[in-house]
């Protein structure tokens, strides 16, 4: 009987069995960040442990940081304090970290692929939920909290629980103007954002295979909001194309044997998942969240359901209607936004800022919006000067920032302000998220914020295209 | 030195709702510390500040004097969804809660809570509703969860909770401080590393 990547990954990083019947996985790749460790490297102090592997670790600061003037010291001396934890803590345990300023700083998800760190086969770990984003490649990626950092750092490993597969298969094609985005969406509208629980999330089929990385980092980054703490994609030759030649890929001499390994990796043909469900892409439409949580969305030329069409998400949809200041049965279309974000692990690579950058080209943000654009990359964002992007933007009327996860999760000064609506391309909508506790948010694709910004209203991108 | 977990008594404090994320428990702000200390202070920060709790007149249940000094909390689905902070376990759990009973409960956060020794066990709908009506007519009410007996009681209702059989395993003999159990046996871990054919050399 064949097996599933997942099993394999699992197989081959097990280390024993615990006497509490936990798995004791070893993890390929450890990537940190200023926020979800100080804690642990204080544990490690005070136990007078050293880091296990530390060529096995690699940092970045990505969520505390300004995206404008970036002067040190912060004027944020609590951000300032972290980031000194981090440097300190990096420079005294000898790990590598891209620092503020160095040309590799980036939003962690987004670096860690962009540096050919993320590979396919591996075990990744990293104190963040959308760490998920690295099972693109086919690797077998968790977010973990801080006690487990303190594990990872300490023993390269962790005591955890074997999860199920469900196989989630997108079939057909995608229509124009529809994105991963939506698809992942939509996903999780269907499956609910407990429906994960205990498993992970394979992504395959027709629309899957001939997604391009980005794409797929965009779908397996918002596992997480679906409940499932794992997604992956089976690595195939887009995968291995990703990989060459990136910083810490493998190099040229070996890179043949090892492609080979990742693809052998690749989920069996005659695999058994626990469940598998199926995707119709031709039947999807740009989506949009109406809601308080990433499964409360509908297709852009939809209305917003009713709690009696909620079923037993009767009194969620009640709340979520007072808190967003909408009456069932509106049409989401026409809703007018404050703000629009376009970034965040979710949807800031150069591909995102492409798609939207098409749409914002000979046009200009309607008067009334602020638009902002933050690279999740220092690289993404030269390369989006390069090729003239940053350009369209700026002409656009949007704000170009620096790498960092910005207005996502308001922990830096982008923040929204008041009972203010955001057009977001990130990853949550819950309440408060992005940093004010009456801000309002609805999740899209890039190129639907794009849209939206340009507008001034929750628009159908494809009247744009 | 190992702290087994293995009951838990106290008064409750329910708080109603599905899919309560993480940002609400302890919104993304208060994570900027290098420490977990006076986390418990800003526990669902935001939404006791909003007030009117659940288009009430009520305090929001942190506020509320009458579930002063609770340590179970009583959830419902999907409780601590979202982000990976273990800030969220660890402020309830510097509040004072030292169990929590729910119908379901995000993986990430129970994970976490696990680790910090604060079991998340789950209870029948139907159960969680005698638990709820009992609350109801007595808040003070005093309430055991029997992690070993697999037990949750109030007043003179029993019922049957469940925890993974690993995670209550774990709790049960104090093996929920990991590293040192994964520290045990290096020699393997040492093994395990060395057969993966790949490296991080860059």
């Amino acid at each position: 009987m064949g097996q599933t990547l997942l099993r394999k990954v699992w197989d081959l990083h097990t280390v024993r069995q615990l006497p509490t019947g936990q798995t004791q996985l070893f993890i390929g790749l450890h990537l940190i960040h200023e926020v979800t460790t100080p804690q642990a490297f204080d544990a490690l102090r005070a136990n007078g442990w050293r880091v296990a592997f530390p060529e096995r670790t690699f940092g970045t600061v990505d969520h505390i940081i300004p995206t404008g003037d970036r002067k040190r010291p912060f004027l944020d001396v609590m951000a300032e304090d972290m980031l000194s934890a981090l440097e300190r803590n990096c420079r005294d345990f000898g790990l590598r970290l891209a620092a503020l300023g160095d040309d590799r700083q980036g939003i962690v998800h987004v670096i860690g692929p962009e540096l050919g760190l993320t590979q396919p086969g591996m075990t990744i770990a990293c104190g963040d939920s959308h760490t998920s984003t690295h099972g693109a490649f086919g690797s077998v990626a968790f977010g973990i909290g801080t006690s487990q950092v303190r594990d990872v750092l300490a023993s390269q490993c962790l005591a955890i629980e074997p999860l199920k597969v469900r196989r989630i298969r997108v079939t057909g094609a995608l229509p124009r103007g529809v994105y991963a985005k939506d698809v992942i969406l939509t996903i999780i509208q269907r499956l609910g954002v407990r429906g994960g629980t205990g498993y992970a999330y394979e992504y395959a089929g027709d629309v899957v295979d001939r997604m391009s990385m980005d794409e797929r980092m965009t779908m397996c980054n918002m596992s997480i909001e679906g409940g499932a703490r794992v997604g992956y994609v089976n690595p195939d030759a887009t995968t291995v194309e990703y990989v060459r030649g990136r910083p810490f890929a493998p190099p040229a001499e070996s890179f043949d044997a090892m492609s080979r390994w990742w693809l052998s990796m690749a989920s069996d043909a005659d695999a058994v998942y626990d469940d598998e469900v199926e995707i119709r892409g031709n039947e999807l439409t740009p989506v949009v969240t109406w809601g308080v949580h990433p499964g409360q969305s509908i297709g852009v030329d939809g209305a917003v359901p009713s709690p009696a069409q909620s079923g037993e998400d009767a009194a969620a949809t009640t709340d979520a209607l007072a808190y967003m200041g909408l009456t069932a049965g509106q049409p989401i279309a026409g809703m007018k936004v404050d703000v629009a974000f376009i970034g965040s692990c979710t949807n800031s690579r150069l591909s995102d800022l492409r798609e939207a950058a098409r749409i914002v080209k000979g046009r200009h943000v309607a008067p009334h919006v602020k638009a902002l654009v933050v690279p999740g990359s220092a690289s993404v964002g030269r390369a989006a000067e390069r090729e003239g992007i940053a350009e369209i933007f700026q002409a656009a009327g949007f704000e170009w920032r620096n790498a960092g996860c910005s207005m996502c999760l308001g922990m830096n000064p982008d923040k929204l302000e008041g009972n203010q609506v955001c057009a977001a391309s990130s990853n949550r909508n819950f309440k408060g998220r992005q940093g004010s506790p009456t801000g309002r948010t609805l999740l899209m694709s890039p190129a639907m914020v794009a849209a939206a910004a340009v507008a001034g209203e929750v628009t159908d991108v494809r009247r744009l295209m | 030195m190992i702290r087994r977990v293995v009951r838990v008594e106290g008064r409750p404090l329910p708080l109603a709702g599905n899919d309560i994320d993480t940002d609400r428990i302890i919104p993304a702000r208060f994570l900027k510390s290098v420490s977990f200390d006076g986390l418990e202070q800003h526990v669902f920060a935001d939404e006791r500040k909003a007030g009117g709790y659940r288009g009430t007149n009520r305090p929001h249940p942190f506020d509320d004097p009458r579930y002063h000094g609770a340590s179970v909390m009583i959830v419902d689905q999907n409780f601590g969804c979202g982000s990976s902070r273990e800030h969220a376990p660890q402020a309830l759990q510097r509040w004072g809660i030292q169990a929590l009973v729910g119908e379901s409960f995000a993986e990430i956060f129970f994970g976490n809570s696990v680790m910090i020794g604060l079991p998340c066990v789950t209870a029948s709908p139907a159960d969680l509703q005698a638990i709820g009506a009992r609350v109801a007519a007595d808040p003070k009410a005093h309430m055991i969860v029997d992690l070993e007996a697999g037990t949750c009681t109030i007043g003179d209702f029993t019922c049957k909770v469940d925890l993974p059989a690993k995670s209550r395993e774990a709790l049960l003999t104090g093996a929920w401080d990991t590293t040192g159990l994964l520290l045990d046996k290096f020699d393997e871990v040492r093994a395990t590393a060395a057969r993966l054919p790949y490296s991080v050399a860059g």
